[in-house]
């Protein structure tokens, strides 16, 4: 099996806010991040896919196919947009980088048709990252 | 899917790489210039990874509000600025190379109360890392 990577980025601003939470404790658990004005990140996306080359191309999928799905899945819907008010599958949720990464691997897992989607990494900063990958057969450590 | 959650972290060390059971000559065949007797350092550039359910309150496996000071309290606060040999426990018994080193983080990090320690990363340098995870270690 081959993997492959493909690396996108994209700006947007966020803040964390949980309106269930009094004032002082949304200050309390997220600091500076729950700035209601909102702030922003320069964020790295990794999309790795694992499959066999296709004998006819050599290719596991053409990578200009996986930069399509890219683009139409999660650029067209994060670039340059507040993550709290503008990308409704976030709605509900507070935007940190591993509800980010969630929710960018179930847009792609279903649009990837040769090969498996295997790992979505996203960096949030070069000091942060969260990786979503697979759950084990089993399904032990899944965290869905 | 599972998630996890990295955070990466610095600290600059001195080490030098000698075991006291091995003459002169076999620690500078085995650690050649790392057995230089005064030392050297490195900028060390340190990943932590931690898994576990995501808390639907606040969207996150751990807060690094929670995450950052047990990291600096348990490790960095004992390894920045410092020489490995002299100054940590651990080392005094055991050759610092990033092998020990990071299976020595990753035993002060393993009790963090809020999340699963799954993976400690050391890059020496650019060019050499090593890591460690929760399978590993025992």
């Amino acid at each position: 099996m081959i993997r492959i990577t493909r690396k996108v980025e994209f700006s947007a601003s966020h803040f964390y806010h949980n309106p269930n939470f009094s004032a002082e404790e949304n200050r309390r658990v997220f600091g500076k991040c729950n700035n209601p004005h909102g702030h922003g990140h320069n964020y790295t996306l990794e999309v790795t896919i694992a499959g066999e080359p296709d004998p006819a191309t050599g290719m596991v999928l053409d990578l200009k196919e996986l930069k399509d799905i890219l683009q139409r899945e999660v650029m067209d819907r994060m670039d340059h947009r507040h993550l709290n008010y503008e990308v409704p599958e976030l709605a509900g949720k507070i935007p940190t980088c591993e509800n980010i990464a969630a929710v960018i691997w179930r847009l792609l897992e279903p649009k990837i048709t040769r090969g498996k989607l295997d790992r979505v990494r996203l960096y949030e900063s070069p000091n942060l990252f969260a990786d979503c990958t697979a759950a084990s057969a089993n399904g032990a450590g899944s965290h869905a | 899917m599972k998630l996890s959650l990295t955070r990466r972290y610095d600290f600059s060390a001195s080490h030098r790489l000698h075991a006291p059971q091995l003459s002169a000559a076999e620690n500078q065949r085995i650690y050649g210039k790392c057995n230089n007797p005064y030392g050297h350092g490195h900028n060390y550039a340190l990943e932590v990874t931690v898994t576990g359910p995501v808390d639907p309150a606040t969207g996150m496996i751990a807060n690094l509000r929670d995450l950052d000071p047990f990291v600096e309290r348990e490790v960095l606060a004992a390894f920045d600025q410092k020489n490995l040999n002299e100054e940590v426990a651990e080392f005094q018994t055991t050759v610092p190379t990033t092998e020990n080193v990071c299976r020595e983080i990753f035993r002060r990090l393993q009790d963090f109360p809020a999340a699963h320690l799954e993976r400690v990363r050391i890059e020496e340098t650019s060019k050499n890392s090593f890591e460690i995870g929760a399978e590993d270690f025992a």
